[in-house]
């Protein structure tokens, strides 16, 4: 970023949402309680949720829910032509996210099952996140996203370093806090598999990992695999977990491996 | 369960852009209407097959604001389908959990999103240099409203620890009396709040309506109850569809609903109009203060009823940490479900009015059907009502302070369009 896009030094920062609870931007407006100097750093020229004010001019656009509409691939582009740097804000942007849930059922029986005999009203396709649409710059996981990790992400992006993402799994964080293993307690968790840097807050609170922060880069299937044997689990007992929030990133592997989108 | 298929498009939350339509050509209105398009997620098509133990998971995500209300009432149409009753702990801490989303909520809507509004500034952020405590007061509340949460529940934003029958992680009687040390502390920010509110020259508009909330015969009713109106019905809460009586819009993608009159208002106006007995002795002092007297008829007081039960909710958590500190935190496993075909409809008053979550398991205990009628959409058609009566009254008025005065009304409303009808385009044709 150069100093003539700044203003008076501030980088202008936009805020926009998607097919998505809105969660990760009231998390945002929550990481100002405790970092209200964040506001000393950047100018935020776009935020609907919290502000009538809309500049169309910024540098870093935080973009938060998935890709549903084919009309909504206009408004990404317009997004990404605009921001010098795109940040996809949770798990809806980053993964796809719970939303693409649907992808699971015929797009068609998910439109009737909603809208009977008014189905053509409403636009929809299978969701998506947004990085099958347009380039993205940076991820804050997560769903919703761990307030730190966004202000640690923020600081990196003005600093213009790599944003701090871990990628080892849930499982790093969750010994640390000397938690009991679930699975030592009869439960099931992801943690072996997924990113971690939310503190393993699920299994912390006595709910196993629901992988709402995607799969690390080079997860040990097999190890995952002989955890799961140890506790009479299957492969398919995962995936079906798994779905939660990768239902996209489950397909796309069946399109790689199989060459068919399911179902 | 034959009619359940047309009804499931309610469970999008009223999300993107709305939009106010005015047309008073010739002096003489042509259109008035408050449009709703929404970005549909096919929550009720998408739950089918999914296990009973992600139901309430899966259907926080509906909303980021009231998730901890979404979690709850899933839970309870869950447990009364599978036939699972939660004992009295749970019972009590999911209360409190409910008390730090409703504090949370409407503190956010109240300082953040209307407050600017009488301030003549744009947003809240203006306001942290120019009224630095008033702001610090507002993050101040939200903090211990979200620490409340995350107390119970792990975090406020899609609660961890909720399960069927239970939690599956117990606050410590430490953190327990740490939040009520915090709450007591609260109670000066609460007379702080009442008294900014009490000053706040709110417009003049009256319109009587319907009003519709839970009510229960011991308590101000937040978690389970009847079904109640201002004209004198009751219903069960399987029966909800005795008063939703949903119909289509072809202009808005929000189903309109109507029971007794053309259309009813849910949310804190009615929840007060309707149980203000039950409401904690410090909360009617402030309903005094802030010239609440039910019927209140006036709906951009629904925010001013806001700020009387954040006082409630702040003494009557207080009260529930007391009596839970009394009985000692039991370390309870979340019962054992026995696993049967079953149906169930659970509803509370959450922040924005009555939710409805219905759900249909099979007998390998994954659901077949749901339906989720949500607050906002309730109040659709009665904000539509309160426009076209209140358009004629301001008409004569430049159209920048017609603009504020219907964004006003529509922000009034909380509508989940998220907090922010601030993003509203008014029209004028």
């Amino acid at each position: 970023m150069n100093n003539e896009s700044m203003n008076n030094g501030k980088p202008r920062v936009a805020f926009f949402d998607f097919a998505c609870c809105e969660g990760c931007q009231l998390t945002v407006i929550d990481a100002l309680q405790t970092h209200l100097d964040l506001l000393d750093a950047v100018e935020i020229v776009q935020f609907r949720e919290a502000m009538t004010e809309k500049g169309e001019d910024y540098h870093i656009a935080f973009v938060e829910g998935s890709c549903t509409r084919a009309s909504d691939e206009e408004r990404l582009k317009r997004i990404r032509e605009q921001a010098d740097t795109v940040v996809a804000l949770g798990a809806c942007a980053h993964l796809g996210g719970i939303n693409a849930l649907k992808n699971l059922h015929p797009l068609e029986d998910v439109r009737r099952w909603v809208y009977g005999d008014k189905a053509d009203w409403y636009e929809t396709y299978e969701a998506r996140p947004i990085s099958a649409v347009i380039g993205v710059d940076a991820v804050i996981p997560g769903c919703p996203i761990d307030r730190e990790e966004f202000v640690k992400v923020v600081k990196a992006l003005l600093l213009g370093k790599k944003p701090p993402i871990p990628d080892y799994p849930v499982c790093v964080e969750c010994k640390l806090k000397e938690n009991v293993c679930l699975f030592h307690v009869g439960k099931f968790c992801l943690g072996p598999v997924v990113r971690a840097g939310c503190g393993a807050i699920c299994p912390t609170f006595g709910d196993g990992c629901e992988g709402c922060r995607g799969l690390i880069p080079n997860p040990n299937e097999n190890g995952m695999k002989d955890v799961l044997a140890e506790a009479g689990l299957t492969v398919e007992d995962v995936l079906s977990r798994f779905t939660m929030f990768n239902a996209y990133q489950i397909q796309e592997r069946a399109v790689e491996e199989e060459g068919k989108w399911l179902p | 369960m034959a009619t359940l298929k047309v009804d499931v498009h309610h469970v999008t939350r009223v999300e993107g852009h709305g939009n106010i339509v005015v047309d008073t050509r010739n002096g003489e209105i042509k259109e008035c209407r408050f449009e709703v398009v929404e970005a549909p997620r096919f929550f009720e098509a998408f739950v089918r097959g999914r296990p009973y133990y992600e139901l309430s998971h899966i259907t926080s995500r509906i909303c980021g604001i009231c998730s901890v209300g979404h979690a709850t009432t899933s839970l309870r149409a869950t447990e009364k389908a599978l036939g699972v009753e939660p004992p009295e702990q749970t019972v009590l801490l999911r209360k409190l959990n409910f008390h730090g989303e409703i504090i949370d909520s409407h503190v956010l809507h109240t300082y953040m999103l209307v407050a600017p509004d009488f301030l003549g500034v744009g947003s809240v952020i203006p306001l942290a240099t120019t009224h630095t405590d008033v702001v610090l007061r507002a993050l101040r509340i939200k903090k211990l409203s979200g620490d409340l949460c995350a107390t119970i529940g792990g975090r406020h934003t899609h609660p961890i620890s909720m399960t069927v029958g239970g939690f599956t992680h117990l606050p410590t009687e430490a953190e327990l009396g740490e939040m009520h040390a915090r709450l007591v502390d609260a109670r000066a920010d609460m007379d702080e709040t009442v008294a900014l509110f009490a000053t706040l020259p709110w417009p003049e508009f009256e319109r009587e309506t319907e009003y519709v909330s839970l009510k229960k015969d011991d308590e101000y009713a937040f978690i389970d109850g009847t079904v109640v109106t201002s004209d004198g019905f009751s219903y069960p809460i399987e029966d909800y569809r005795k008063v939703t009586n949903e119909e289509c819009v072809p202009f808005s993608t929000a189903k309109w609903t109507h029971h007794n009159r053309e259309s009813y208002m849910v949310g804190a106006l009615a929840r007060l109009n309707n149980n203000f007995d039950q409401l904690h002795p410090r909360a009617k002092e402030a309903a005094a203060k802030l010239g609440l007297e039910p019927i209140v008829t006036n709906p951009f007081l629904n925010s001013a009823a806001q700020v009387v039960e954040m006082v409630h909710c702040v003494e009557d958590s207080i009260h529930i940490i007391d009596e839970l500190l009394t009985r000692g935190i039991q370390s309870e496993e979340p019962p054992v479900v026995d696993m049967k075909a079953g149906e169930g409809v659970g509803s509370c008053d959450v922040p924005r009015g009555t939710l409805f979550h219905h759900y249909v398991y099979g007998e390998d205990g994954h659901c077949t059907e749901a339906n989720c009628i949500i607050p906002t959409n309730q109040n659709m058609a009665n904000l539509n009502h309160d426009m076209q009566a209140l358009v004629p009254q301001i008409m004569d008025k430049p159209q920048d302070e017609i603009r504020l005065m219907l964004e006003m009304l529509v922000r009034a409303y909380d509508p989940c369009i998220s907090c922010s009808a601030h993003f509203l385009t008014v029209e004028f044709v």
